[in-house]
């Protein structure tokens, strides 16, 4: 099993950590949908391994591990949630912050086509520094403005490479 | 000798005015975006590489070398500066690197881990120039069974030797195999995982796999766990090293080259072993002579670690370009990077393509020497940019990691990828589970599929095929010691990981020790 067992200096009330749970059940249906998908396909000829052998492996391999984590889990094996810089991991997890900045970045994905880079990059810019507690929104935007309208420049002047114009098609 | 006239040609062909501008542009840049905090070398790299789109190879390759060197050297900077390795290869760095800074002498140990950079860099590619082209051609009679035990080899080392838990090593490196299923079947043009969507047929970019674990994964887990306390940054003055302190670095600077590159040219690398060999040595050897200043801010425990992270770092080139195997989160993204100039690494590259590979490796001293140069003055301003307010700072990293993947192929359906591997970043940071297995899986996946219907085709489906050759036995006798070793080893000592921590431990309590002696 994993020789992991707790961190130095982690909090060490919970000795389970159940979300890991989650995660194994996550894994299991990877693996199974892994291994189902490669029962669709046709065996090719004068391949004598053909295109199943790897996702068969590799569905298998993943339903075994999340398995596999499951008694690891239930044995008391806690993760190492990785350190950083300018990670704090003595405070609970802040998802709020984290599900508004999936927010705006999904909204960047829906709108990127239609009103093109230059707008779209300045709201991801302002938008993910709002829901990272920045509260200076004008400074935001603008900054955001400069970087999105430079590097789509950049990007079309000196690299080559035309990013969406998107309702800015002409002005910019 | 034939190798050197080859490099001066290489030489010949970068040297324009116009390219040393782009190795300048590179370093710059390279720095810039290593230096912010929660970027390791690896995402800077896999950052930047919308940068050299468009430019010819030639011109690309120097400003990347460039990207590359900036983006190892600004790791080292924020792992001095604020005791916090962005990667592990740092760890060893941070730990006297932070103390002399805080001792007031931050320029020096920036000054010694620059230097130590170059001497370990341009020495470790100066044998690039010299094994690379051996070990090609001896490559070239490889074949495909070997390279699948060289493979499962490098996969075996990197997910159970190097992690701490082999559990999460093989569950992040199964995640990363399943992501380089997804797309046409090679042999058969059949599509797998790909939902009938027609723009995952393409396979997905590991571009854009790269800036999602690595980028968006940090940008989203810092989210969570924002430090809202500020840190604490040593101010930095012109970088400059009195004679006592060259002739204390110069040895650890030579000792340290010597440990890092072999542990980087073995398809099995990593830079922690040899950092950590450095450290210790350098430790023992500073007791010796009785003028030991380690847990205190000693010299030599910050210029031999560089030294061996760079060394190795320059040794991962070896088996990269000869048998186009990546065995570090970095190599691997340069790996792709070079897929994308047009360039297929492997024991042909030599033959084929050699003005490129020399062209390349020409680039890589360039930009190596253009770092000592350029950000030996611009220290103190490098130092500055730990100040930039958290929010705008990842709001930055967002931005740039957005514009990466949605320049790469102008897809709205690839910002919608990188947001997915994004979140699975996010869930590989909250529960331990290692990225390198993960970026590994997804580039050697496909690759080992290859090579193993390769085998299997050429001894018409003998499974015995795949231990026809020599090579591939002893590669296999290596995977099984690779893999009993460890556990006889971590049964007699303990592993190095652990000793870090404890000695990190012991600077802490020795700290807090001084502090109250302070208080008082």
């Amino acid at each position: 099993m994993s020789t992991v067992t707790t961190s130095p200096g982690a909090p060490t009330t919970p000795r389970r950590d159940k979300a890991q749970l989650g995660l194994a059940a996550l894994l299991a249906v990877v693996g199974a949908y892994t291994f189902y998908d490669a029962t669709t396909l046709r065996v090719g000829f004068g391949d004598p391994v053909g295109p199943r052998l790897f996702p068969y492996v590799i569905g298998a391999g993943t339903f075994l591990l999340a398995v596999l984590l499951v008694v690891a889990t239930l044995r008391g094996d806690v993760p190492e949630a990785e350190a950083g810089e300018d990670i704090d991991l003595s405070q609970p997890a802040d998802w709020r912050t984290v599900l508004t900045l999936v927010g705006v970045l999904a909204f960047t994905v829906l709108t990127v086509s239609f009103l093109g880079w230059a707008v779209s990059g300045a709201i991801l810019f302002a938008g993910s520094a709002w829901a990272l507690g920045s509260r200076t929104v004008v400074r935001d935007v603008l900054v955001g403005a400069v970087l999105s309208v430079t590097s789509w420049y950049f990007f079309h002047e000196v690299l080559g490479v035309a990013l969406s114009p998107g309702i800015l098609d002409g002005v910019l | 000798m034939e190798s050197l006239s080859l490099l001066l040609d290489g030489f010949a062909s970068v040297l324009t005015p116009m390219n040393l501008l782009y190795a300048a542009i590179g370093v710059l840049l390279g720095t810039f975006v290593g230096v912010l905090p929660g970027i390791g070398p690896a995402m800077a790299v896999a950052l930047l590489l919308p940068v050299t789109y468009g430019l010819d190879p030639v011109a690309a390759f120097i400003m990347f070398a460039g990207i590359y060197y900036g983006g190892m050297y600004g790791g080292s900077t924020t792992a001095i500066l604020l005791n916090t390795p962005g990667e592990s290869a740092s760890v060893m760095t941070a730990l006297e690197g932070n103390l002399m800074a805080r001792r007031g002498r931050a320029a020096q140990a920036l000054a010694t881990a620059a230097v130590g950079s170059f001497i370990a860099g341009t020495i470790g590619t100066m044998l690039v120039v010299f094994f690379a082209p051996a070990l090609a051609s001896v490559a070239v009679e490889i074949g495909a069974p070997s390279y699948f035990a060289l493979m499962v080899l490098a996969m075996v080392m990197v997910t159970s030797v190097l992690g701490h838990s082999w559990l999460r090593g093989f569950i992040a490196l199964f995640l990363g195999l399943t992501i380089g299923l997804v797309g046409l079947d090679l042999n058969t043009g059949q599509q797998r995982l790909s939902f009938d969507q027609p723009l995952l047929a393409d396979r997905i970019d590991i571009v854009v796999v790269a800036v999602g674990i690595f980028a968006l994964g940090e940008a989203l887990w810092v989210a969570a766990h924002l430090r809202r306390a500020p840190l604490h940054v040593v101010p930095v003055g012109r970088p400059w090293m009195s004679g006592g302190d060259v002739r204390r670095s110069w040895g650890p600077w030579l000792r340290g080259t010597a440990y890092g590159f072999p542990f980087g040219a073995i398809p099995a690398g990593g830079a922690e072993i040899p950092t950590f060999l450095s450290y210790l040595t350098e430790k023992k050897l500073a007791a010796r002579k009785g003028q030991d200043e380690f847990g205190k801010g000693a010299i030599e425990g910050v210029a031999g670690p560089e030294a061996a992270n760079n060394a190795s770092a320059a040794g991962t080139f070896v088996p990269l370009l000869a048998l186009g195997l990546p065995v570090t989160a970095t190599s691997a993204v340069m790996l792709a990077a070079l897929q994308g100039y047009g360039i297929e690494p492997g024991p042909s590259l030599m033959t084929d393509q050699p003005e490129l590979v020399w062209a390349l490796l020409a680039s890589l001293l360039i930009g190596n020497a253009l770092l000592l140069v350029l950000n030996l003055p611009l220290a103190p301003l490098w130092a500055k940019l730990l100040r930039i307010p958290r929010p705008q700072l990842y709001a930055g990293i967002l931005f740039f990691a957005a514009l990466g993947a949605y320049a790469a192929n102008m897809q709205a359906f690839d910002l919608f990828l990188l947001l997915l591997l994004g979140l699975l970043g996010l869930l590989m940071r909250r529960f331990g589970l290692p990225v390198l297995p993960l970026i590994l899986g997804v580039i050697l996946g496909p690759l080992m599929e290859f090579r193993l219907r390769e085998a299997m085709a050429i001894s018409g489906g003998e499974v015995s095929g795949l231990w026809s050759e020599p090579l591939a036995i002893v590669v296999y006798v290596i995977v099984a010691l690779a893999v009993v070793a460890p556990l006889v080893l971590r049964a007699v000592r303990p592993a190095p990981a652990a000793v870090a921590a404890e000695l990190e431990h012991e600077h802490e309590h020795e700290h807090s020790a001084d502090k109250e002696e302070v208080e008082r």
